[in-house]
């Protein structure tokens, strides 16, 4: 089944450090949740807590509407896929799947039914009654997955379950994990460190830093109009530029940067409207800048820059260039893969303005 | 002729490195083995061996009560030894890793091991000290009054018992604490998310995934237990005599040595039987 | 919760009787080791130092614990390099069998020590080999042969072999790799199983009973003293016994512990 989870003020603190900071989040139900963020965010503190492992020391979580903060995770309509998947060594793989529908009173027959249909989703069912040393770390990973779904859970809690694979085999994990939640229209937590991870297979991605939320939305989003400045860093290569607000009006602001002036659209400024006088700190992508003359939409100019380096990458060039307004800054932009850049160049930069996100140049 | 390859060489020099111990096995543990083996073959006449191959030490041992009950009396002391400890010890294992602290966890274990350390035979007879008509358990009873006339408590078979489960209840600690200390706790935490209450954990998870533990004690328990004479000889009188104690008196007083030889073949029977039985758990790997 | 606490409580209470029953004999032991009296029995009449000076007198006793102590040291020491060289050759390079031989090396770890007594007995009978402490460290260096090999082999890891080869590309010989580079590098678990080697050694009756005549180790000559019943100087010797043993754990557990955080 499915159901949505609220999380309201949590914080949870061990001795004197913080691992969450008044946390609150709306889940809906039948969502793929992604938790990313780097080690020591928070997110996995945050699992355990949704999972009944951990209480919070202040705050409340409800699933289905219901008041859940202190239940422990027998009596939680949630199971958790552990990181090290945590199969029961002694056990065949149907005994494992079915585990849980032993606990719930279910007869052998039936549990041996179900466990086996459960194979089946994740394609193991074959190897029922094989135990999970004769299977590939893949395989165990889905046999654990099988074993959280048997029981029919509101909320399914993943932790970093893919880490231990190789980059093939995640991104073939990754997209039958999305096709499965998409099936059995359970909500799914997934916690990750891998923004790329987090944008193939989320609904909404949950930027967390140092026990905050940074930022919360769909990938597009988190992406191109991030909320903060560590959501910006985190989630892509980027150049913050700084600037300040000079004039206000009607559509935008004019922003005086070392790169020239440029008016921004009120859209860009993600974070909260623009104030006169304001500091700010322009957040361009490297692929966003365009050479002056092409590109669609407005483009405004930058000023000139020289090429220090470029190396190229298949499919684009990344170069770093310095402004010649500004030496000491360096830029890092993607030029298409059919120009031609060496070393010493002069390009004139120019961006499409509503690409630039702006953001607050010290945040809370 | 054998080409003088880089790996012929170093199979030369391997060769050498492990001779010494394979050549001080060979000499000092198999010969010796095999030669009381022959030994028990051939029959003690008249202060002299007489080198005839044949069965009569076997038959004997299956025919005189005396020496059969050596194996029974064996056999049974050692299963209730056995069975004593691992009950005993698994509950205490379980409350050092579970409920003592992690960083008192080593000083713990350490403590209730320690004892260990004081001489076998000493071990044994600080039992009696506790054990006998005028020990502390007699003497504390009759003070204060709850017994007039002090309890037979030492030289039967109650007495051997106590001083082997007082040893291998520390040795069964050790193992199964090892074997509980390296499940992952997400076992457990599996176990719970799925619905399982305390006792069907303990039950369906815990309890399975410490046999390796409890088997490689029990094994261990087994072996000493039942070749051991030091403790049976000060704690369990001069009735019910165990087979190390009837081996040693066929050395001690008669130096039937073909006995001796063919009572210890025997046993050692016994011990390979529990071998086999366990071979599952006992494997040694390199990490 | 309520049931939390009465499982604290019964856990309390149950660790409390069973440590009770395991240090039982040691407290009566040692306590009545300065029996002013007799008897190390009840009543502790008072205390008295005079058995431990019995002990420090009995020269025999002395003796018997001079005999343990090199007795336990050369035999833990030939233990511990025959079974060195053998983990180094079976993990280093491949030879034919090996199994069998790890079984092999393995084996007297699954023997009663009395058959292996028993054993090296009807030998020596046989050949008219007189029995002296040697022949007891014959016997246990073949008891504790078997454990120096399973902890040193246990311990020699692949990451090892590159540290050696090392060693050889830079022009060192068989030898000197062995001394200057893979001791130092087991050190901890050639240690270890020296000191539980000493331990088991010193501890060791059955063997050293049987395959000894005049010289005894000191087992064998606390087993004597057990011949004049209970006694308060047995207290003491086994008092000191116990303070030997533990200082040698306490050795063991430094090292064992070092390994453990080098790992």
């Amino acid at each position: 089944m499915t159901a949505p989870v609220l999380i309201e003020n949590a914080t949870k603190t061990f001795g004197s450090s913080t691992a969450l900071d008044d946390v609150s989040l709306d889940i809906a139900a039948g969502e793929f949740i992604v938790l990313l963020g780097p080690s020591g965010c928070g997110k996995t503190t945050l699992l355990s807590i949704l999972g009944g492992f951990l209480s919070p020391s202040s705050g409340r979580i409800a699933i289905g509407g219901k008041e859940m903060t202190h239940v422990p995770p027998a009596r939680r309509p949630t199971t958790t896929m552990f990181q090290d998947y945590a199969l029961f060594p002694h056990m065949k793989l149907k005994d494992n799947v079915g585990f849980g529908l032993r606990m719930r009173g279910i007869g052998r027959a039936e549990r041996e039914e179900r466990a086996k249909s459960f194979l089946d989703l994740v394609g193991l069912k074959a190897s029922a009654d094989k135990k999970p040393h004769e299977l590939s770390g893949g395989q165990r990973q889905r046999v654990a997955l099988a074993r959280a779904l048997a029981v029919d859970p509101d909320v399914l809690l993943l932790d970093e379950p893919l880490g231990a694979l190789d980059l093939k085999l995640r991104r073939q994990m990754q997209d039958e994990l999305k096709a499965i939640q998409k099936r059995v229209g359970t909500t799914f937590v997934h916690v990750t460190h891998d923004q790329e991870e987090a944008m193939a297979i989320a609904d909404r991605i949950v930027v967390m830093n140092q026990g905050k939320i940074e930022d919360f939305g769909p990938p597009s989003e988190i992406y191109m109009r991030p909320r903060s400045l560590f959501a910006a860093g985190f989630m892509g290569e980027v150049n913050f530029v700084r600037g300040k607000i000079r004039d206000i009006d009607g559509t935008g602001a004019v922003v005086e940067t070392a790169l020239g002036k440029v008016t921004l659209p009120k859209a860009c400024f993600t974070a909260g409207p623009p104030s006169a006088g304001q500091g700010t700190m322009l957040c361009i992508r490297p692929e966003h800048f365009r050479r002056a003359g092409e590109g669609d939409g407005a483009v405004t100019a930058l000023g000139q820059a020289t090429v220090s380096n470029s190396a190229f990458f298949g499919t684009h060039y990344r170069c770093h260039l310095a402004p010649n307004g500004a030496p000491d800054i360096s830029i890092v932009a993607h030029m298409p893969q059919s120009t031609v850049v060496a070393e010493g160049q002069v390009l004139t930069l120019a961006v499409n303005v509503g690409d630039i996100v702006a953001l607050p140049l010290k945040q809370a | 002729m054998a080409a003088h390859s880089l790996e012929d060489v170093e199979r030369r020099k391997a060769w050498g490195f492990v001779a010494p111990a394979l050549v001080w096995t060979i000499v000092f543990f198999v010969a010796p083995f095999l030669f009381m083996a022959a030994m028990s073959l051939w029959a003690q006449q008249g202060g002299s061996i007489v080198r005839v191959w044949n069965l009569g030490n076997y038959i004997a041992f299956f025919e005189k009560d005396a020496l059969f009950r050596g194996l029974t009396n064996s056999l049974e002391i050692t299963a209730i030894v056995t069975a004593l400890s691992i009950l005993l010890a698994y509950p205490l294992a379980w409350i050092i890793a579970e409920r003592v602290p992690q960083r008192f966890q080593r000083t713990a274990l350490i403590l209730a091991v320690l004892p260990f350390w004081t001489s076998y035979v000493v071990r044994s007879y600080s039992w009696l000290l506790v054990l006998s008509r005028n020990g502390v358990i007699n003497q504390t009873l009759m003070n204060i009054g709850v017994i007039s006339e002090p309890l037979e408590l030492a030289s039967n078979r109650t007495a051997t018992v106590i001083g082997f489960v007082h040893f291998f209840v520390m040795l069964l600690t050790l193992t199964i604490y090892a074997n509980l200390v390296q499940l992952s706790p997400n076992y457990r935490r599996a176990a719970a998310d799925l619905g399982a209450n305390a006792f069907q954990t303990f039950w369906h998870v815990i309890l399975p995934l410490t046999m390796p533990g409890i088997m490689t004690g029990a094994f261990l328990t087994f072996v000493l237990c039942i070749g051991d004479y030091v403790t049976p000889q000060i704690l369990g009188g001069n009735n019910e005599l165990v087979l190390p104690q009837i081996i040693m008196l066929q050395l001690g007083r008669r130096a039937d040595f073909p006995m001796a030889a063919a009572l210890s073949i025997i046993l050692m029977l016994a011990v390979t039987a529990a071998y086999v039985a366990c071979a599952r758990w006992l494997k040694i790997e390199r990490t | 919760m309520i049931r939390n606490r009465i499982t604290s409580i019964a856990c309390s209470a149950y660790a409390v009787l069973i440590f009770g029953f395991i240090f039982l004999p040691v407290i009566v032991l040692v306590l009545f080791s300065f029996q002013d009296g007799r008897l190390p029995v009840p009543p502790f009449n008072g205390f008295s130092l005079q058995w431990y000076e019995a002990v420090f007198a009995d020269r025999k006793l002395m003796s018997a614990l001079l005999h343990s102590f090199f007795v336990a040291t050369i035999s833990s020491f030939v233990a511990c390099l025959l079974g060195f060289l053998a983990a180094y050759a079976l993990a280093r390079f491949k030879l034919p069998g090996s199994a069998w031989q790890r079984g092999l090396l393995i084996a007297p770890m699954t023997v009663s020590y009395l058959i292996i007594a028993l054993g090296l007995l009807t030998v020596l009978n046989a050949f008219g080999i007189g029995l002296s402490l040697w022949t007891v460290g014959i016997g246990h260096v073949v008891i504790n042969l078997p454990l120096c090999f399973a902890i040193i082999y246990s311990s020699m890891g692949d990451h090892h072999i590159n540290i050696e080869r090392a060693a050889r590309d830079l022009g060192a010989s068989d030898i000197k790799v062995m001394v200057l580079v893979t001791a130092p590098m087991l050190l901890p678990s050639l240690l270890a199983s020296f000191f539980l080697s000493m331990t088991f050694s010193w501890d060791e009756f059955i063997i050293a009973f049987l395959l000894s005549r005049f010289d005894v180790t000191l087992p064998v000559e606390i087993w004597s003293l057990l011949r004049s019943g209970l006694n308060p100087k047995t207290n003491a010797i086994g008092s000191l016994v116990f303070l030997v043993s533990v200082t040698l754990l306490i050795m063991l557990e430094l090292f064992l512990f070092k390994r453990t955080k080098k790992s």
